[in-house]
């Protein structure tokens, strides 16, 4: 095993087990994996944010808050029939709360964590993150905002970015290169975008909007704007460790 | 003020006059049949028996289509897709909310007559959002099919209910989202269910009466024609819903319908055989219900390749000879061309990237190249196009519709058990996304930030020609479309898309003409209309039903 007595192996849906209201295992987990693809994804999509209000996978909901209340939405439905009742046995319930809990993670890919104390010093150090990411009100705004990543980002998500971030980048935030009619040449973040139009963040932190018909040119990067990181592998540990204790307020 | 009270008085007496003379024709089946006769209303979920969302008026041009403005705003009361087609007739609009409210609306003010609201089944069960899509009028009656599987008449004259008759089963995930389509002196509907293992079929109900005329199922049971594609008992669960507005064709009486995907979706293994007349389209006689003929799109599906498209019936010289034709764009990704009085296979060529199968046989069935486990298939899961009703334009030939380009899925297959009344899906699946977890496109758009961009799939407007099978130009957006296309005889195409931006296209050349952001999601089609010489456009945007005309 690498790493040093700080250093512990997690399956990363197994944290999740210890939420709520009751243990959940593995089993119930991949159990509420095949429902929830069954039952579920249709409305609620493979990652479960297609419901506007609502990421299952993050767990943000609009009335839920504890593990019988989701139990009671699935069961008996809610909003006036937008979100119908399912009437699941209560082992499936059971197993649909594990799986939600567990953000999506039914295959358990073992990820390193390491020291958050470290984590934090290298995030802010040597791994040269807080040039670009704001983190709790400290840092610049050109970079998505990590204050509350631990929640959003499974840490084999967070591991991919650190160590591979062009696959793992996602595509909305794609860094962009504008040269505007009046020659001004913009680099930012994508914000948004539709046929017309897109709106960015540029190196400024300005808000920016452009219509597409304006530009001279208009380019998206499909490589973000950090390589891998030269950080040793337990560095990395130590931030995906400092980056799930990231939870917002 | 008071001098002017008289005055206003006295308008509105006019006024009313007017309108109530109006709203007290009958709308007959003469009338219906006759559509092209009077472009000034919307008589159909699709204009007419034909099913081109084509108009003859041409008040709005290419040249003064910039000029159009908007009129009124009807905002709807309940969040949720609004996929909703309006009818227009002689001036009043009747348009259908979430989950099975109808509304009478005058169509110059957008200000309500009134509003009939179904109280649906606490049990009734959908797979993909408690939609309508709209109601059929017929003489003096207004009928919606409800989630809970039920057809009511109204008055149309005062929205009371007339009679209230049961489609389907609802404890067995029945249900009617569809706008019914009256013909002659009935009123017919098809069921929905496709993820529940209903059986499916297509009803014709008395007009008058409510009761039940005909009852098709689109799966044949024992002892019929085609039974033989199906073992065991899956038949009894298999599917095949009906779930879109079909068309007619009053000179062959035969009326058409697009059928639903099989059950359970995605394990095709679990239910050996063709599995007719699943993602097929058929042809039933109008009077009796009795089936011509079928043809079947995707057979043994195993992608929910639903073929729920609007059957769209055109006639015209097709490679030098007169043809009757039915013109389809499928979920399957294949452009279809088929001779409507018997159901022949003419022409067939993909219009989006295919890769479950490596194209058709001289009989249009398609060779099968199934993907490994794990890889992506083309189109995804909504398909190459899906629902949106497209639009026929007898003035360009052109046949238009929304298709997603460079969409995939990864499906999973997995033995399922039918319980009755419950999902039956036999599996799931992903969505090909650049990195893991990026967010996929999912069947509708509720967030007003593109997070999963085009990189999963994008919008192209098509315009198609029947005679080569292929689209002579394309309009792309960046996010998908769900919207349904209106042509006008001036050469307009009127259509939306998931980022709320209404457009009107040079129907000809494909280029922009105008359009507007109005910032919901259009997941209906278009219609126009005309009431005091003023031609309308009316178009649903998120939660606002949205009418432009010429300024003044």
């Amino acid at each position: 095993m690498v790493g040093t007595s700080l250093m512990f192996f997690i399956v990363s849906g197994s944290n999740a087990q210890e939420v709520g209201d009751h243990q959940y295992t593995t089993e119930a987990i991949e159990r509420g994996s095949r429902i929830y693809s069954r039952e579920c994804a249709l409305c609620h999509g493979p990652q479960g944010d297609i419901v506007d209000g609502v990421n299952l996978r993050s767990g943000v909901f609009k009335s839920v808050q504890s593990d019988e209340d989701l139990r009671q939405v699935v069961f008996s439905g809610a909003g006036q029939g937008q979100m119908p009742a399912f009437g699941l046995n209560d082992a499936d319930l059971s197993a649909i709360v594990a799986y939600i809990r567990a953000g999506f993670d039914p295959e358990g890919v073992a990820v390193r964590i390491g020291d958050p104390g470290r984590g934090q010093s290298l995030f802010q150090g040597k791994g040269e993150c807080v040039n670009c990411h704001r983190v709790n009100g400290i840092g610049p705004r050109t970079a998505p905002d990590l204050s509350e990543i631990g929640v959003i980002r499974t840490p084999a998500s967070l591991q991919r970015n650190l160590l591979d971030p062009a696959t793992a980048i996602l595509p909305i935030n794609r860094p962009v290169r504008i040269i505007t009619r009046g020659e001004e040449t913009v680099i930012g973040r994508r914000l948004n975008e539709d046929t017309y139009t897109v709106q960015v963040i540029d190196s400024e932190e300005r808000l920016r909007s452009f219509r597409k018909a304006d530009l001279v040119s208009y380019e998206i990067s499909m490589r973000p704007s950090k390589g891998p990181t030269a950080l040793s592998s337990d560095e990395v540990a130590d931030v995906v460790g400092y980056l799930l204790t990231l939870r917002g307020q | 003020m008071k001098p002017i009270k008289p005055f206003i008085f006295i308008t509105c007496l006019i006024f009313s006059v007017v309108v109530s003379s109006f709203s007290n024709a009958q709308l007959s089946y003469e009338r219906i049949l006759n559509a092209q006769d009077e472009p000034q209303n919307w008589l159909t979920y699709n204009g007419g028996y034909m099913a081109q969302r084509h108009s003859l008026l041409d008040q709005i041009n290419k040249n003064n289509v910039e000029n159009l403005e908007l009129k009124w705003v009807l905002q709807n009361q309940v969040f949720g897709a609004w996929q909703s087609n309006p009818i227009v007739v002689d001036g009043i609009m009747y348009v259908t909310e979430r989950p099975n409210s109808v509304m009478a609306v005058d169509a110059v003010t957008g200000r309500v007559f009134w509003k009939y609201r179904h109280q649906n089944a606490d049990n009734a069960l959908v797979c993909c959002g408690a939609n309508n899509r709209g109601v059929a009028v017929l003489n003096d009656k207004v009928y919606m099919g409800t989630l809970d599987a039920h057809l009511v008449a109204l008055d149309r004259i005062n929205g009371q209910l007339l009679w209230k008759a049961e489609v389907g089963d609802v404890d067995l995930a029945y249900s009617v989202t569809m706008a019914p389509l009256a013909v002659k002196d009935k009123i017919m509907v098809g069921v929905g269910g496709g993820e529940f293992g209903i059986r499916g079929y297509v009803a014709a109900f008395d007009a008058e009466t409510g009761e039940e005329a005909w009852k098709t199922y689109t799966i044949p049971g024992p002892g019929e024609p085609g039974h033989d594609s199906w073992e065991g008992d899956d038949w009894e669960h298999g599917g095949a819903p009906v779930w879109i507005t079909g068309s007619f064709d009053p000179e062959l009486n035969l009326t058409y319908w697009g059928v639903g995907n099989p059950g359970p979706d995605w394990n095709a293994g679990q239910r050996p055989g063709d599995n007719l007349y699943s993602d097929s389209a058929i042809a039933l006689n109008a009077d009796t219900g009795e089936l011509e003929w079928y043809f079947q799109f995707t057979p043994n599906d195993a992608y929910d390749y639903d073929s729920v498209q609007v059957p769209v019936l055109a006639d015209m010289v097709w490679r030098g000879e007169p043809k009757k034709l039915m013109l389809w764009a499928n979920r399957n990704g294949y452009f279809y061309v088929l001779d409507r009085t018997n159901g022949e296979f003419l022409e067939g060529k993909p219009y989006v990237q295919v890769n479950w199968s490596s194209g058709l046989d001289e009989n249009g069935r398609p060779i099968p190249t199934p993907q490994p486990e794990g890889m992506p298939t083309y189109p995804g899961n909504q398909g190459g196009t899906n629902w949106y009703p497209p639009s026929f334009s007898p003035s360009t030939g052109l046949f238009y519709f929304s298709a997603w380009e460079n969409y995939a899925t990864i499906y999973r297959a997995e033995e399922s058990e039918y319980i009755p009344g419950r999902a039956f899906l036999g599996g799931g699946f992903s969505v090909l996304a650049p990195s893991p977890g990026a967010p996929t496109i999912g069947i509708g758009r509720t967030n007003p930030i593109n997070n999963w961009t085009d990189e999963v799939g994008y919008a192209a407007l098509k315009a198609m020609d029947p005679q080569t099978g292929e689209a002579v130009w394309s309009y792309n957006q960046f996010d998908v479309s769900d919207s349904g296309m209106l042509t006008t005889a001036s050469d307009l195409l009127f259509t939306g898309g998931r980022e709320g931006y209404f457009h009107a296209i040079d129907a000809q050349s494909g280029d922009l003409l105008w359009n507007v952001g109005l910032g919901g999601q259009i997941v209906m089609a278009p219609v126009t209309f005309m009431v005091n010489g003023v031609q309308y456009v009316s178009v649903i945007s998120g939660n606002s039903l949205s009418t432009f005309a010429l300024e003044d």
